[in-house]
């Protein structure tokens, strides 16, 4: 009787964690142009009418170049400055690390603001590139934690064997322990490519024109709902299903 | 041993991330803390004139300190709730699972959510509260309600859903590692010296756990706090949070000092409720995370 108590609730709050993003899915397919219960007739004119959006795909488009300059912008950054941390004791450097990770801790819309009234200051216009800007800040809180953990498994005897064989620390840096955790990288990587994806707090202030994904989709939302926000929704929970898939797979070979 | 970093090498790594931080984040912090205390003038043109004049207004004007703290409340509600939803799951993977690859899916099935799209989450609520949505076509074919319920969505209610939803993984991660650290032996010695199974729950498993509630309520609370979404999406006329009123006023409104001011009051809170839960988290660790 308890055990039987015990299933139910934990299966019941999976149904909530669960059953809203099924609905999307299946109101995706529905024919209807209200999302109306119970649905009346199924097609996939949704999904027809998302592929011939131009605002909607260029949304898209400007998503994934911010999304992809953001991520290898802040792992060039955010690689070896976490190196150094894992490495070095400086003057600062418990500061530094609460620094990185303000963008995370701190809420989005103060972030946003924030950038929003001084970028223009320093000659940086409202605009995807700013965007960009305000993607790497919090990419960089991303990249630091998801690699410190990873630098710190890393056997110190790789690193050893590299200057006993006259490598030089930077040499020894770029060709024996970024290849040794590529894994870590290309998971990170993956991470915040899927948030800088999702960025709505940052970017909502940021953006001039051109909108990402979620903004143009917020907007949609704003107008009115149409059922194509149910079509892009499921794609877009697919796409994040996979990305995970992936990233958990690199992370899991991390730990071998 | 190892070979020493020359300090231009150790600069090379370091410096680009330091300058990046300084430019783009520091910086503009400082910069909103310094427009907080100046004022705007019709145009809603930044005064340089240092005055306390927005702060004083948070805290005298109703609009201002009113919204704040109905915030707070309804943050503390959503932390409350996504700790009361998480809670069975979490104790059921955590005790009643045995098998560890059962363990890991059903762990996953948790973490998942926390990295589908916000929009995208908040969005499927609109499909289910709506007006023609489900849950009162649920109502109306079981006839318990003869007319489609409008006050559904758009209300305080469907933001505090909305935000429960969102913000249910980000409880149930560190629950669910809390619980799953607490060793099973110290379980089944209270079951052994005759403990029920409420009394176990309640009087082991609760305490013990207890660091990982709070720092998952902690992340719900001060995420409410600066949720600025939910309440234009599902919420009614009258469902203001603090963030709101910042985003108007560095919008519509047009007074940016007022809105730095709003923002590093939230700013000051959230680094405070941090502080609190931090303290209160290693008072009550009784493992020391390895």
């Amino acid at each position: 009787m308890r055990r039987i108590f015990t299933t139910g609730s934990a299966a019941l709050v999976l149904a909530f964690i669960y059953l809203p993003l099924l609905t999307i899915i299946w109101y995706s397919f529905s024919a209807e142009s209200v999302n109306s219960f119970p649905i009346k007739a199924y097609s996939l004119e949704w999904y027809k009418v998302m592929a011939n959006d131009e605002s909607l795909l260029r949304a898209v488009g400007n998503s994934l170049r911010v999304a992809f300059f953001s991520t290898v912008i802040a792992l060039f950054i955010g690689v070896p400055a976490t190196f150094a941390l894992h490495k070095f004791d400086f003057i600062g450097k418990k500061l530094l690390e609460r620094i990185v990770l303000m963008p995370i801790t701190l809420p989005g819309i103060v972030t946003g603001v924030a950038m929003l009234s001084f970028f223009p200051k320093i000659g940086v216009e409202l605009s995807l590139v700013a965007v960009g800007i305000g993607h790497i800040t919090f990419l960089l809180a991303i990249v630091v934690t998801q690699l410190l953990s990873r630098f710190k498994r890393l056997d110190p005897n790789l690193e050893q064997a590299a200057y006993d064989l006259g490598a030089t620390p930077l040499t020894t840096f770029f060709t024996v322990i970024i290849p040794n955790i590529r894994t870590a990288i290309i998971g990170a990587a993956l991470l915040c490519l899927v948030l800088s994806m999702d960025e709505i707090p940052v970017t909502f202030f940021l953006i001039a024109r051109d909108n990402t994904l979620p903004i143009e989709i917020y907007g949609m939302m704003r107008r009115g709902i149409t059922p194509e926000v149910n079509a892009i929704s499921t794609l877009i929970f697919l796409a994040t299903i996979v990305i995970l898939i992936l990233s958990l797979r690199f992370s899991r070979k991390t730990n071998d | 041993m190892t070979t020493a970093y020359s300090n231009r090498a150790k600069a090379f790594l370091l410096l680009p991330m330091v300058v990046w931080l300084i430019a783009f984040l520091l910086l503009p912090y400082v910069f909103i803390f310094a427009q907080s205390l100046m004022k705007s003038d019709a145009f809603g043109n930044v005064v340089v004139e240092f005055t306390a004049e927005s702060y004083i207004k948070i805290f005298t004007s109703k609009l201002y300190y009113a919204t704040l703290l109905k915030t707070l409340m309804m943050s503390c509600l959503v932390a409350v709730s996504c700790v009361i939803i998480s809670l069975p799951l979490c104790y059921f993977i955590a005790f009643k699972v045995q098998s560890e690859s059962r363990k890991t899916m059903l762990y996953t099935l948790i973490v998942l959510p926390f990295w589908v799209s916000y929009i995208v989450r908040a969005y499927s609520w609109k499909i289910i509260l709506g007006q023609f949505g489900i849950l009162n076509g649920f109502l109306l074919t079981t006839g318990l309600i003869t007319e489609p319920l409008e006050i559904i969505l758009y209300s305080d209610f469907a933001t505090i859903i909305c935000l429960v939803y969102i913000l249910t993984p980000f409880v149930a991660i560190p629950m669910y590692t809390a619980l799953e650290q607490i060793p099973k032996s110290l379980v089944e010695a209270a079951k052994d010296l005759g403990a029920g199974s409420l009394t176990t729950f309640f009087r082991i498993i609760i305490p013990l756990g207890l660091p990982g509630i709070i720092s998952g309520a902690t992340f719900a609370l001060v995420l409410t706090m600066g949720d600025f979404l939910a309440p234009i999406l599902l919420g009614g006329p009258n469902t203001l949070f603090i963030s709101n009123i910042v985003q108007n006023l560095f919008g519509t409104s047009n007074d940016k000092p007022l809105g730095s001011a709003v923002g590093i009051v939230i700013l000051a809170l959230i680094v405070l409720v941090l502080e609190v839960s931090t303290y209160f988290e290693k008072k009550y660790s009784s493992f020391k995370s390895s």
